[in-house]
């Protein structure tokens, strides 16, 4: 499947990904009032590091995903046929067990578990529409179809 | 003791719509001069004595809240002592050191490109619609043989090397240290995609540059820097820079700071000392001295590639030019006064040298004169800035030309002219790490080869309407040319007509 | 090939889903003493506090069984499995297999308390019933002691604070969350639960029931009109020991999770595993650790090949917006060489334990988001020395080598 690779030599820590996924991610899809929303929307994709050496980090999208393991609630599942690993908003109840066993910190806190669905697999991402310095890529893994 | 009182105001003015800031950073982790700054509650706020109005924080900021301004602050100005003036009187007076300055002079003499129109075909002689027949624009450059003998339609004769190049227009020189590693990557693609070259400057070739090695041009200047027999031989022409339009007379300066690893080992120079190009060239003090280098350079690569020699345009440039032509070389390349710079003194700069336009007809009329016009080809730079510019330089006499500022602005440069700070913002005038990499080379050299192929593409437009289907035909052919508003004088120089007549 | 699993919660349910994948023909029954659609048990704290409801509760769509072609017998408590003849005895009627699974999961403690026999204001928690009996019962005017401050109790605690008039917790240990939580981490939490009206008795226990009050074995008298009993559950291996299968605290398995029937299988809270983290057995009552074991034993059952490897103790839980991260040893027993770290920063708390430059356990409260990595750095038992950065501060993906990060971000090694 397609998935979002950030390429460290390229990224310029701006974190504008941050800025425009969770724009995605908003009531209002628009980044200025997106920050001013209640409740709270929040990027998924988040850039660790500093200016010298940055990555942007978020869902791999797993084969076999640990968060959908240690979902309780069955709200975390990955999709058969895309791949996807989604959660369901109206069964996840925020306990933060599926961010205990992610192994790269991709799940965020809302008031509920907030990750990467790759922007409902409607072309390129937000995150990398906007990477000013083309650092994200979408794109079919090294040996996978 | 020092005096406490900062009479140096800020220069511009950022304007941050607080509706509209959603305090994301951006800004701030981007502004290598710390413009912005990310308070302890998590607000962004600016600080306007640090901003160089390079505008990479307006393009970034995703929720376009910044704008910049100039500072809104009015001297006691008058027509002589201008803003401009009196804050470098108090920078002096501060500093006590001589002005730098990036980029070229921005000063407002007359630009005779446009002060020249260019001819049409009307009626009798018909325009060409480019896009329904050939269009040719490849151009070649090297030393043509007086005469050429053929047999069954092949030249027979043995030619001296020849470059053929896509289009009339090339990189200028901009050395690995005045500009990033990235930049220099960027134009060498764009050259190699486009089929024209690029130019390493006196900075040498990085190793990681060989392969395209073809496609460059490669700088012996005072300094001598990075030149080894490798370095001549991968190249497809040898470069002798004597001077640089934008501060002609004066050697380089490129500060220990920006002297890194790659930079040290490319140049052979040792790490973090100061790289220094003498104003002159040690060893040449005459055209026989230039000729010894020029045959030097010959003998090592075997007389395959072409040298080219390049001068500042100066006072005497058409009779420097055709010692130049009779040293040897198979190039001269002209820099105009507006051509730019990492940087240069200040006062050099903005009062040093001649137009390019002027300087160019002249040294066409005069090797025509003499009869040795074949003997070089012409390369013209000095503030190109598209391609009416190009096509006016070759019906003034040039070959080709030479493109820096507007290559570099391809690749981001918003001419904040503080080249010399080391801090661009845009990852071209630096060699900071986090700033180098903001330019992505696999994305930026398709925007120069887009510019390439623009320009390209007008020139074969506005041919067309002259009805001259090879840019060949056009090249010395100042009857397509008329003068607006200039002096007998200038048009005399110029050798064209006024317009209406 | 038949298959029977007894349970229907996440270790059934993963199994299930496995065997599917290796099998499409087989039959599958599946028994549950529940009436209930496989859902999630952790949940019924969210349900009695009305955060969540019955239908969003399926740990699994509502024609799961349909589509995975499993025949469910819910309701239908197995009373007997008769390894001889590879069959199972449920409501009387007999079913055969061939391959068996146990997910049973477990049962609720009872300490001996005088004067709860056959009360009606006695409630444990443990499955929906138990969920559903309180939201009936429970009113403003109730007075709740629950007996045991470990993460049941206080999940109780949690969802019934919201409607009754007085939660008390009364737990024996020193502190509340005894197994996920140290001292100072136990006092945090503790003194949150008081500010939300949770009250909490630490160093006593309920000796005896009354009326309408509780009396401590301290002598302290509580009133109470609803006690919940939430000290612990036990493996529900009744049934595998009684058919002769090897039990120590809980059914004990070998990689595949095969029990020492060839053809009997057990997996989740019913079962034994090994706590990698510190190389014991102990039973790991945990969901994760069910679905890991329910993957490998369905994979096994059906001719698949998966392993486990070992599990580990690992808890997130909110309290009242307090996020708790907690994995591996946590309470290390002195004098075995362990090393601990802690750091708390106003409602921030940190703590690592590490041992042989690895890290064996930590407590993250209200930092949740990287608490996945330190997870990822403790199960693959990562030497802290190769590090880029110290545990004790953070951890992300710069706290590995710039080529361990591409290969752990990207899939693959070349860079």
């Amino acid at each position: 499947m397609k998935r979002v690779y950030a390429n460290e030599k390229l990224c310029i820590n701006c974190r504008v990904c941050e800025v425009y996924c969770r724009a995605a991610h908003s009531k209002s899809a628009d980044v200025v009032r997106a920050y001013k929303e209640e409740p709270e929307s929040c990027s998924r994709i988040h850039v660790e590091g500093d200016n010298n050496a940055s990555i942007a980090v978020s869902c791999r999208h797993c084969e076999n995903p640990a968060c959908v393991e240690a979902c309780i609630t069955g709200a975390m599942q990955k999709d058969p046929k895309t791949g996807l690993v989604i959660n369901d908003p109206a069964r996840c109840v925020g306990c933060m067990t599926c961010a205990l066993a992610c192994p790269y910190g991709c799940i965020k806190i809302g008031h509920i578990a907030q990750k990467c669905d790759l922007c409902g697999l409607s072309g390129e991402p937000e995150c990398v529409r906007h990477c000013p310095n083309n650092a994200l890529i979408y794109a079919q893994g090294g040996s996978e179809k | 003791m020092e005096y406490n009182l900062e009479l140096v105001m800020p220069r511009y003015k950022i304007v941050r719509d607080k509706e509209r800031c959603i305090n994301c950073g951006a800004c701030a982790r981007q502004c290598a001069n710390e413009a912005h700054v990310i308070y302890d509650d998590g607000t962004v706020h600016s600080i306007d004595e640090n901003c160089v109005n390079c505008q990479r924080c307006v393009c970034l900021c995703p929720a376009h809240a910044l704008h910049i301004t100039k500072y809104p602050l009015e001297f006691c100005e008058n027509a002589n002592w201008t803003s401009e003036a009196i804050q470098e009187v108090y920078t002096q007076a501060k500093t006590g050191g001589v002005l730098l300055s990036g980029m070229g002079n921005p000063k407002p003499y007359p630009i005779y490109w446009d002060k020249m129109l260019l001819n049409a075909s009307q009626v009798t002689n018909p325009s060409i619609d480019p896009l329904r027949e050939p269009m040719e624009t490849v151009t070649i450059l090297g030393r043509k043989p007086d005469c050429v003998k053929m047999k069954n339609g092949a030249i027979t004769s043995k030619l001296p090397p020849q470059i053929k190049l896509s289009m009339p227009i090339m990189f200028s020189a901009m050395s690995f240290g005045s500009i990033s590693l990235n930049a220099q990557k960027s134009l060498a693609m764009a050259a190699k995609k486009m089929g024209t070259l690029f130019n390493t400057g006196e900075g040498g070739l990085h190793r990681d540059f060989y392969p395209y090695a073809d496609c460059a041009v490669v700088q012996v200047a005072s300094g001598r820097f990075g030149v080894h027999k490798q370095y001549l031989e991968a190249a497809r022409m040898i470069e002798i820079k004597i001077g640089q339009g934008a501060k002609p007379g004066i050697g380089g300066h490129l500060p220990g700071g920006k002297v890194n690893e790659e930079v040290s080992a490319t140049r052979m120079i040792p790490a973090g000392a100061d790289a220094i190009s003498p104003a002159p060239h040690h060893d040449i003090y005459s055209i026989e001295d230039l000729r010894q280098l020029i045959y030097s350079l010959k003998e090592v690569t075997e007389y395959k590639k072409p040298v080219a020699v390049k001068i500042a345009a100066v006072h005497n440039s058409a009779a420097i030019a055709s010692g130049i032509a009779r040293a040897g070389a198979d190039v001269i390349v002209m820099d105009g006064y507006r051509g730019g710079t990492g940087a240069a003194p200040t006062r050099i700069r903005d009062n040093v040298g001649i137009p390019i336009e002027l300087a160019l007809a002249a040294v066409d009329s005069r090797l025509r004169e003499e009869g040795i016009r074949h003997n070089v080809s012409l390369v013209v730079a000095g503030s190109i800035r598209n391609s009416a510019d190009i096509v006016k330089a070759i019906a003034l006499g040039a070959d080709a030309v030479y493109i820096a500022s507007s290559a570099l602005m391809a690749l981001g440069c918003h001419m904040c002219r503080t080249c010399n700070t080391g801090k661009c913002n845009w990852g071209i005038a630096t060699q900071r790490p986090d700033l180098v990499k903001r330019l992505n080379p696999e994305v930026m050299h398709l925007r120069a080869a887009n510019l390439l192929n623009a320009w390209n593409h007008e020139i074969k437009e506005i041919l067309g309407g002259m009805g001259i289907n090879a840019i060949e035909s056009l090249r010395g052919n100042r009857l397509m040319l008329r003068g607006i508003g200039l002096t007998q004088k200038e048009l005399d120089i110029l050798g064209i007509k006024h317009a209406g007549e | 090939m038949k298959y029977v699993i007894i349970g229907n919660g996440a270790a059934a349910i993963s199994a299930a889903e496995e065997i599917r994948k290796n099998d499409t023909e087989g039959t599958i029954e599946l028994f549950s003493h529940e009436k209930y659609h496989t859902y999630s048990r952790p949940l019924i704290s969210y349900y009695l506090c009305g955060e969540t409801d019955e239908k969003r509760m399926l740990y699994r769509s509502a024609d799961f069984y349909e589509k995975m072609r499993i025949t469910p017998h819910l309701g239908k408590t197995v009373t007997k499995i008769d390894r001889e003849r590879k069959r199972i005895v449920a409501d009387k009627t007999t079913y055969d297999y061939d391959k068996l699974l146990i997910a049973s999961g477990s049962v609720p403690f009872i300490p001996p308390i005088a004067g709860i026999e056959g009360r009606k204001n006695v409630y444990t928690f443990l499955n929906m019933e138990d969920a559903k009996r309180l939201k009936k019962n429970i009113s403003e005017k109730d007075h709740v002691v629950v007996v045991g401050g470990g993460l049941i109790g206080f999940k109780a605690a949690e969802g019934l604070s919201a409607v009754a008039a007085s939660v008390t917790v009364v737990e024996l240990s020193e502190r509340v969350l005894t197994t996920i939580l140290d001292n100072q981490a136990g006092e945090i939490m503790a003194r949150r639960l008081e500010s939300h009206g949770v009250r909490t008795v630490l160093r006593d226990s309920v000796s005896s029931l009354e009326r309408d009050s509780v009396t401590l074995k301290s002598g302290k008298t509580l009133p109470c009109s609803a006690l919940v009993v939430a000290v612990g559950v036990r493996p529900n291996a009744a049934l595998a020991r009684e058919c002769g299968l090897d039990v120590g605290r809980g059914i004990i398995c070998d990689s595949s999770q095969k029990t020492n029937d060839s053809d009997i299988y057990a997996a989740g809270d019913v079962c034994e595993s090994v706590d990698i983290t510190d190389g014991e057995r102990r039973v790991l009552a945990l969901l994760p650790n069910a679905v890991r074991q329910g993957k490998v034993a369905g994979s096994c059952m059906s001719g698949g090949k998966m392993e486990f490897a070992g599990g580990y103790p690992m808890n997130a839980i909110d309290f009242f917006g307090t996020y708790i991260t907690t994995a591996g040893v946590i309470n290390p027993p002195a004098g075995k060489g362990y090393k601990v770290k802690a750091l708390s920063d106003g409602d921030k708390y940190r703590k690592i334990v590490i041992k042989d430059d690895t890290l064996c356990g930590f407590i993250l409260i209200n930092d949740p988001e990287q608490s996945g990595v330190m997870t990822s750095i403790m199960a693959d038992k990562t030497k802290l020395s190769s590090l880029k950065k110290s545990v004790k501060e953070s951890a992300d993906m710069f706290s590995f080598d710039e080529k361990t990060r591409f290969i752990k971000l990207h899939g693959r090694c070349e860079i």
